[in-house]
């Protein structure tokens, strides 16, 4: 364990002198402030017109919804962000460690292989946290501060999303112990596209209500169960009424189950665990 | 007779269909300085990969310090510099030493002991707040040595030690391993700086495609071998066979016979058995071996790749 955290914390420390840590901020703040003057400028209209508008609960009604929308879009993107930056973190870890060498004082010490890996995932794991906490705590802290309005269920939304970048992280450390950085990559960010088509085959098909385009979309959930996670956090935080109606881009007609989630964290473990294999047995 | 600290039998290691190392049988004492020497592409650096443990065998066996190849608490007393020698650099000299000391799991006070005492042995002490990006060849070539030496191992492994050396960088290097041997800890130097290993090592072997094709201990290169050069007319090839008795790799060219011998007191016994056999013998010439001649002569010219 102790092993473990060393490497987690050099993996960490790696972040912040190669200023992965630097961009991520400086970019993550950028971000934040477009997204918090776009919002802006939308509440002003939005409080101009209601002051002009009788019906007040009507008013209400429509501006909360509009916050949602605009939400769900900010943390849409965040989610994107989020995404790549756990692909990226992952992509050239073990493959750029192996092609220079440096892997190997590390593996010829009195440490085990799984540890290496562990310990990469672990170091990752916290900065994506703290990554996911700026960006998606910020965007939901923005909409809160300027509006007063919060999504229901706005902890397990964002949890959510953590979990799929984290899902996403997984998987490039996986092929990062067997293929190079760049194919790493080209692999993960394939599959992610493949996951995002595959969710809107899936949400066009049940407004159609076309069974076999549903079942595509369930097929990739499947085989790259990361959009599944964002639709259920775009689920879980969304208001009822958007809901109901699926009036809302970000309003999900077919809701992936809680039995998905699991099957996402199940799904991670198993890439967590052929990582380890994988770099266990081979050649370095 | 103690453990040997490096013991292999017939390891082998395939990448497809190709050996890299097709089967290599050795023993190195422990306080030996034990040279690897062989043309590039002779699997020398597979053989120490498999012996730490980073490259599995295809088949055969072998231990470290007594215990199996791949033996993970063994590794707490081993050094590995690897060859071309690349690390996390953005880390400092001090950070990388602790992060080395740390892995091998060493007690935090002896860690910063040890790491102070080594900056200052390989003169990095005054750049030890500096990142490793920042270094020259050299100086990562000395915190290198610097990392596989932290935990006062009881074998080191050195792959290329020199490279990238200037002068002053490589007698540092030696002074290190001569201070390593007077220590008692054994060294395992793969070097092509031939001129290194003939002052440094106990014992060389020299590998061809994986395989021990001699074992010499340096000492016989400083006292018996020889190179005899013989110029004199009317050899025959009974007379040439017959000067086998007292060496090999006979060659003869004209009136010119070069071959070595085993001992430069066996001269006068020679010039007698030629005189005997009425060869007109003008001149017998010994000449020191050096290890350059004693590879090219056991390895050949063109085995490199």
């Amino acid at each position: 364990m102790k092993k473990i955290w060393i490497i987690a914390r050099m993996t960490f420390l790696e972040t912040i002198r190669r200023r992965i840590v630097l961009t991520g901020l400086v970019l993550g703040l950028v971000f934040l402030t477009v997204f918090t003057i776009g919002f802006r400028m939308i509440y002003i209209n939005v409080s101009a017109e209601a002051a002009n508008t009788p019906n007040e609960v009507f008013t209400n009604i429509m501006s909360s919804e509009g916050f949602n929308v605009l939400m769900l879009a900010g943390l849409y993107a965040v989610t994107f962000l989020s995404v790549a930056m756990g692909a990226l973190l992952g992509a050239d870890t073990l493959s750029g460690e192996i092609i220079s060498g440096t892997i190997q004082t590390i593996v010829s010490k009195p440490v085990r292989r799984s540890d290496v890996v562990l310990g990469k995932w672990l170091g990752f794991a916290i900065l994506l946290a703290g990554y996911s906490l700026l960006m998606s705590g910020g965007t939901v802290l923005s909409v809160w501060i300027q509006s007063g309005y919060t999504a229901r269920n706005v902890l397990t939304g964002l949890s959510l999303i953590y979990l799929e970048s984290l899902l996403i992280m997984t998987i490039s450390l996986c092929c990062s112990s067997f293929l190079s950085g760049l194919a790493t990559g080209g692999v993960v960010f394939g599959l992610y596209g493949l996951s995002f088509i595959g969710g809107w085959v899936e949400q066009i098909g049940a407004i159609l209500q076309n069974e076999t385009a549903v079942k595509v979309g369930i097929v990739t959930s499947l085989i790259i169960p990361s959009e599944t996670l964002w639709r259920r956090a775009a689920f879980e935080m969304q208001s009822p009424i958007s809901g109901a109606l699926g009036i809302s881009p970000f309003g999900t007609i077919s809701v992936p189950s809680p039995l998905m989630i699991g099957y996402a964290i199940f799904y991670l473990i198993l890439a967590l665990m052929a990582a380890i294999s994988i770099f266990n047995h081979r050649d370095l | 007779m103690s453990i040997p600290a490096i013991k292999t039998e017939n390891l082998r290691k395939e990448f497809g269909k190709q050996a890299a190392v097709k089967g290599l049988t050795l023993q190195v004492e422990q306080g030996e300085v034990f040279g690897f020497l062989g043309p590039n592409g002779a699997g020398k650096t597979t053989s120490i990969k498999m012996l730490l443990g980073l490259v599995t065998p295809t088949s055969g066996t072998g231990w470290l310090l007594g215990a199996p190849l791949g033996d993970r608490a063994s590794l707490a007393r081993i050094g590995f510099l690897p060859e071309h020698f690349r690390f996390q650099e953005w880390l400092t000299a001090n950070e990388f030493l602790e992060l080395h000391g740390e892995l091998l799991g060493m007690a935090s006070s002896d860690l910063k002991l040890r790491r102070d005492e080594l900056l200052a042995r390989v003169g990095l002490t005054d750049f030890r707040h500096k990142q490793l990006r920042t270094y020259s060849k050299g100086m990562l070539q000395r915190i290198g040595l610097a990392q596989a030496l932290m935990n006062r191992p009881a074998l080191v492994f050195l792959d290329e030690p020199t490279s990238g050396l200037d002068p002053v960088g490589r007698r540092l290097v030696r002074d290190i391993i001569h201070e390593l041997r007077d220590e008692g800890t054994s060294v395992f130097l793969n070097s092509h700086l031939l001129s290194e290993i003939e002052v440094t090592c106990n014992r060389v072997a020299f590998i061809r495609h994986g395989e021990v094709i001699r074992v010499m201990e340096m000492s016989a290169l400083d006292k018996n071998l020889s190179m005899l050069t013989i110029r004199a007319a009317g050899f025959d090839s009974d007379i040439v066979s017959g000067l086998k008795h007292w060496g090999d790799d006979i060659r003869v060219d004209g009136e010119l016979l070069t071959m070595t011998i085993r001992s430069e007191a066996d001269l006068p016994e020679i010039n007698r058995y030629l005189v005997a056999r009425e060869v007109q013998v003008y001149a017998l010439t010994p000449n020191r071996l050096s290890l350059e001649e004693i590879f090219i002569e056991t390895l050949g010219k063109d085995s490199g790749l």
